[in-house]
This record gives C-alpha cells, structure tokens and sequence, in this order.
C-alpha cells in the first residue's frame, strides 16, 4: 500500500474542504433567488387558500397567485398593544425579525410567541372583506402552521389551511384534507358572552347553522384534533387575536 | 467506455440478485419514511440513484491518492457536498415535493448504501464502472422504495401519484383507509413481504442455519 505522509495527509483534506466548500457556496448563492421566490409564493399561495381565493387542489400558475396576491394588504399587529405595529413595513415584514413575548404558559404549547404577527386582509370596495391570522401550536409530532380566514364580523370562519406541518400522513395529516377544511366554512368563533367556543370535536359536527362551534374530528388523529382546538383558543383568544377581532366586529374600518 | 456483459451485470446485478435492501438490509430508515406516497419515494429515488452515482465517481476517481487514514471522512465529505447540492436544487425546483420530503434528504448522507459503495466498491475499482455499480445500487434501492410506496399509496390513500383510484371515506367515497399502511410499521411488514419474495424466487439468497 502507497504510504502517505502527515503533511500529505493535511494538504489533501484542506483542499478537498475547499474544493467542497466553493462547490456549495456556488450552488447556495446562485439558487437563493430561486428557493426565496418559491417560499414567498407557497405563503401567499396559503393565504389564498385560507380565504379560499384558490380552490383545493386547483393548480394555479406563480403569475396568477402573484396577480390575486395583489388585492391583499398585509399588516403587523402587535400582540402586547393590539394596535398595528408602529415602525414596521407590513410589506417586507419578516418573522423572526420581531422580538418575542415575554415567555408563557399557553394553550397552543408554543415556547416562543412573537410580538408581532402578519396578518393579512383582503378587501372588497374598499373596506375589509375578510383577514387572514397565522396561527400555529403543537400536534402529535411537532408544530402545525397554517392560517384562518375570518369574516369581516370578526366571527365567522371563511376557512382554514395549514402550509406545514409533521402529521402522520392519513391521519392527524389530514388536516390537508380539502373534504376535512370543507367543514370550516361559516361556523362561528365566539358564543353569545364573547368565549372562544370553536373547537374540533370527535365525531361528526351537525350543519354550521344548528352546530355552529363544533367541527367534525379527524379520525384516528385525536391529539392533532385536539391541538387544533387548543390553537384556536390560544390564538383566538384574549392574548392572540381576540382583542382585534373584537374591534373589527365593533368597527369594520380597522 | 464499453457495455458488455460485465457492465451489464454491475447494473443489474443490484436490482435482484443483490438489493442493497433485499439482501443487505441497508437504508431501511429512509425505506420507511418517504414511501406514503409514490411522487415523494419517486423523487428520494432519483436523489439517492444520483447521489450515489456520483459520490462513488467521485471517490472512485480520487482513490489512488487519499490517505487510508482519513478515507471514511473524505468518502462522507464527498457524499455530503453531493447531498446538500441535491437538497439545494430541489428547493429551487421542486419545492412542493421538497417540503415534503424535508429532513430526509439531508438524511441520504447517513444512507448507508452510498457509505457502502463509495468503501466497497469505489476505492477498489475504476470510475466507469464505479458510477455504474453506484447506479445501479441506486436502481435497486428505488425499485424497493416504489414498490413500497405503491401498496402504501394505494392501500393507505387510496390513491397512486395522488390520482385518486380506490375513493376514501374521507373524501364523502367508500374506501375505509388502512391505518396501518400510512405508519411506519405498514413499510416494515411490506419490505418483509419483499425480502420473502426475492428470497422464494432465488433460495441462493437465504441464510445458512
């Protein structure tokens, strides 16, 4: 066997690290445009589905999700104050930009909840049609994102969607199920005294019109469900967007 | 650069006679989690058919002159640049399915099939048919992998490249989706079934007692 010697030895892993290393700064720098634009596009295609601008399962071209994305305002709410955030670009808003509150115990199970939050709304003649909230919190495996579409009554559910999540496929992942975000559509938020009342429960849920707080569980998925609920009560709720719900159901011009 | 029988054997040989799963029993993590569905197992196929391809030219083409010492870490650096290379254009192209796929291409790193052929294969042989036995490894692999994902889709889903064909109870059908099929044990028993299959069909194959 050829014997190599020590400085050899040096020489030939440094400049194969090198060798490496320029291979993939290249690759990261010339697709960053690329991978940036996709990630930009998946989010607004979610806030498009949330408010059930682009059907389930209806495949839409970049072009024509930038063009609908076009009648959208984004907003930063900040959460402590429950005002729009003062000094931050909506536009170019980013998440982990915002400082975080102070720690909590919560019913969505987040460690860390940012101050500010973007929210969306979407408007018709001028005035608020509906807003899309980001909302997030913990299921079986790991933490669901996605995003609520609400009526410009600050009550009523437009729909829901959830743009990432670690579920298991066919069960708790069904939460992408078009047939199972069907079911959201027209149900209520808040009871006669002003209490989250949504939730997911096990079962099948009656019409929106006589069952109006209840969702039909998913099957064989009862933490995932039962996270799903918990979110809604957090993010709904008092220190989520509650306090802004309630002055866009007093005042629409918010 | 020829194709003749012997060329012929390395590709093909993997597929059947010698399945890095099968028979080796090797990248059975990755086997379980991405084979739910066929398009996402499609896509960590040609991933790691591609990777190992590569790495094992790569390797092959250097192995004169890496110290012996340090050959695991050369031969895991090699595999590493290709993985995240893999991973980045798949962000930039194909991003749906790299959503899905997620942490397990990064993962291919830690396959131990191209670990496996980049040390045994590669280091002993010439580039040529180094990138075809790395071919056809990455052949046999996906062929296990879509295999899988095909009863899983199916029979988990009810549905193949997610083109509906046995309509579920979930979506207002009659299809009662099999629970079983959509969890990672529902991969093991079917790699099972595979492994009894191969091993029926060619006896050489079975261990000794």
């Amino acid at each position: 066997m050829k014997q190599f010697s020590t400085t050899y030895t040096y020489i030939f892993s440094l400049v194969l690290c090198l060798v490496c290393s320029i291979l993939l700064s290249v690759a990261a720098v010339g697709l960053k445009d690329r991978q940036v634009a996709n990630e930009q596009l998946d989010k607004q295609k979610s806030v498009l589905m949330a408010c059930r601008m682009i059907k389930a399962g209806e495949r839409v071209t970049p072009d024509k999700v930038r063009e609908m994305f076009g009648s959208i305002t984004p907003k930063v709410i900040d959460l402590l104050t429950d005002t729009y955030a003062e000094g931050v670009d909506p536009e170019t808003f980013k998440e982990k930009d915002s400082p975080l509150l102070p720690p909590m115990d919560n019913a969505a199970g987040l460690s860390e909840i940012s101050q500010y939050a973007q929210i969306f709304q979407v408007k018709k003649e001028g005035k608020v049609d509906r807003v899309v909230l980001p909302i997030s919190g913990k299921g079986l495996w790991g933490t669901l994102y996605g995003y609520l579409a609400v009526a410009s009554d600050g009550n009523t559910i437009c729909g829901i969607t959830y743009y990432s999540h670690k579920e298991t496929p066919g069960l708790g992942g069904e939460v992408d199920n078009p047939m199972w975000k069907s079911y959201w559509p027209d149900r209520k938020i808040y009871d006669a005294d002003g209490n989250v009342a949504i939730r997911v429960i096990k079962g099948a849920a009656e019409s929106p019109e006589s069952d109006p707080y209840s969702v039909n569980g998913l099957s064989g998925a009862t933490i995932t469900s039962r996270g799903v609920s918990n979110m809604l009560q957090f993010w709904l709720g008092e220190e989520g967007f509650g306090p802004y719900l309630k002055k866009l159901r007093e005042d629409g011009s918010v | 650069m020829q194709f003749g029988k012997k060329e012929r054997e390395t590709v093909l040989d993997p597929l059947f006679n010698n399945n890095p799963i099968a028979l080796q029993v090797l990248g059975i993590c990755s086997a379980l989690a991405v084979t739910t569905k066929m398009e996402t197992a499609l896509v960590m196929s040609l991933a790691v058919t591609a990777v190992t391809m590569c790495s094992s030219l790569v390797v092959s083409l250097l192995r004169n002159n890496i110290p012996p010492s340090i050959r695991i870490i050369v031969q895991l650096s090699v595999i590493a640049t290709f993985v995240i290379l893999t991973d980045q254009i798949l962000k930039a192209y194909l991003f749906e399915i790299s959503k899905q796929l997620s942490v397990f291409v990064g993962l291919i790193i830690t396959n131990c099939i191209v670990m496996g052929r980049a040390e045994g294969y590669a280091m002993q042989n010439g580039p040529y048919m180094s990138a075809l036995d790395g071919f056809g490894n990455g052949v046999g692999y996906s062929l296990v992998l879509m295999a899988v994902a095909f009863f899983r889709e199916l029979f988990g889903s009810g549905s193949l490249f997610g083109v509906t064909i046995l309509n579920p109870v979930t979506s207002g059908g009659w299809y009662t989706t099999n629970g079983l099929m959509v969890l990672a044990p529902g991969a093991f028993f079917l790699i099972g079934f595979f492994i009894w299959a191969i091993r029926t069909w060619k006896p050489e194959q079975l261990e000794d007692n």
